[in-house]
């Protein structure tokens, strides 16, 4: 979700094998540079390999152009990466959020074959994705504050997923703001 | 092993887990859907040029996933395309078809033609049997004259002079049917690209949103983002939710703060050695 000069990215905590809990504490957001970060939903093996292969493909963009990648860039390359498995696709949908130039915010989703889908206000993805289009949709405002921003985007993750039962265990949310990263760990019910 | 697999590839698709996805399925693991683009666009050919028209609505099944999408793409400066299907397909073939035509631009040093375009599509799409879903309206104006072209994800072509795909087709189809005449001005062909638009809008469900509209004539191209907002959301909350600092239950925090980067500029002076 966007903010003022800022942006949220947050996930849930839940691991699982259809109706079995693995794990509480799945981390699914990921840094790819100060100012850039992933989420990956959808298949957990596909997610941490497709999160080894974009961090590769940045460290050598970084050897080569002697600067992080910008966000845009970035989604154009995480695009091509899951087009090119067209047939035979990663399971997996990516958010990707950023600042770019001007520390201007920037986020898009992906679905799993890479067609891009770029919003000023907010993306979702995974199994409660319904829920959150609904969530985000009526508590969003423009120009939110870190603070505020933070709040908000919590209370539409811990609403949706309160109504999915393959999702939950807490929440995971990251501010990011041109000078800081503040990266919290929401409470939320354990069922 | 792993690691040569990543190096920059000779192009064309991976079909390394085309295996492992076919066990996965077996074992009861569903394919998340693709984002389809539902879609009405639509083309028309009028006395100066073309004038292209696309719906904003991009879905995941039932579910509306972007409300404002461009479905609209640039080609060349003077050939648009619009696009319906999986929405990677048809981002994919024009951004690629794209590529090759600004190559074939420098390799010929002249303006692209309507039909170089249309070759590269339908060969593109006739290689890959109809898999890669993409079905397309390209439209343009070169030194021949004004061309609009359907092409479908098989790979077969109409050279028309007014043109509709995508699930709205039927409905902006009859607009145009009852209302199309050869020599329309250029108002007068936005106005009934628009209506076109609007029928898929309100009668189909896969199309929704917002009007967009390029007008193609020649040495001159004007792509209208959102022409039209026939939906304007209506029930925003004036009050909005407003959530307390502290609201939300935190078990832990952890707050980084981010160095200072330091640019390396080129344009120095060469070192002496």
């Amino acid at each position: 979700m966007v903010g003022k000069n800022c942006f949220a990215i947050a996930s849930d905590r839940r691991l699982g094998v259809q109706l079995q809990t693995i794990a509480t504490d799945f981390q699914r957001v990921f840094k790819i540079h100060d100012k850039l970060y992933i989420g990956l939903s959808g298949l957990a093996t596909d997610a941490q390999t497709l999160y080894q292969r974009l961090v590769f493909r940045h460290k050598l963009y970084q050897l080569r152009e002697e600067r992080d990648m910008k966000p845009e860039t970035f989604a154009s390359l995480v695009s091509a990466i899951l087009y090119e498995r067209r047939f035979g696709p990663y399971f997996c949908q990516p958010v990707i959020a950023g600042l770019g130039e001007n520390d201007e915010p920037f986020i898009c989703t992906m679905d799993c074959i890479g067609a891009k889908e770029l919003a000023k206000d907010f993306v979702v993805s995974g199994t409660s994705s319904e829920s959150l289009y609904g969530a985000c949709e009526s508590m969003y405002k423009p120009n939110m504050e870190p603070e505020e921003l933070f709040e908000t985007v919590s209370q539409a993750l811990m609403a949706s997923v309160d109504r999915d039962c393959l999702a939950g265990w807490g929440g995971h949310v990251f501010i990011v703001t041109p000078t800081e990263v503040q990266e919290r760990v929401v409470k939320g019910r354990m069922d | 092993m792993t690691g040569s697999m990543d190096l920059p590839t000779k192009g064309g698709f991976n079909f390394d887990l085309c295996k492992r996805n076919a066990n996965l399925e077996m074992k009861g693991l569903k394919l998340p859907g693709f984002l389809k683009t539902g879609t009405t666009i639509v083309g028309l050919v009028f006395q100066d040029g073309v004038v292209l028209g696309a719906d904003t609505r991009a879905t995941e099944g039932p579910i509306v996933a972007d409300k404002n999408c461009e479905k609209i793409h640039f080609m060349a400066p003077n050939i648009y395309c619009c696009g319906a299907g999986t929405a990677a397909d048809t981002e994919a073939v024009t951004d690629m078809v794209s590529s090759q035509l600004q190559l074939h631009r420098y390799a010929t040093g002249r303006e692209s033609r309507v039909v170089t375009a249309l070759t590269l599509l339908k060969s593109h799409l006739f290689k890959y049997q109809g898999h890669v879903s993409a079905a397309l309206v390209l439209g343009g104006v070169d030194c021949t004259g004004p061309h609009l072209h359907t092409v479908y994800p098989h790979g077969s072509t109409d050279t028309l002079p007014f043109a509709t795909m995508g699930s709205g087709s039927l409905a902006a189809m009859s607009v145009f049917e009852s209302q199309y005449k050869e020599g329309l001005t250029r108002e007068e062909g936005i106005q009934l690209v628009t209506a076109a638009i609007r029928g898929g809008i309100f009668n189909d469900l896969g199309s929704g949103s917002n009007v967009d509209v390029c007008v193609i004539t020649k040495g001159k191209t004007e792509y209208l983002r959102n022409h039209e907002l026939p939906n304007p959301r209506t029930y925003v909350s004036s009050k909005g939710y407003s959530f307390t600092k502290g609201q939300t239950e935190v078990l832990s925090t952890k707050i980084t703060l981010l160095k200072q980067k330091v640019e390396v500029t080129e344009g120095g002076d060469a070192m002496e050695e």
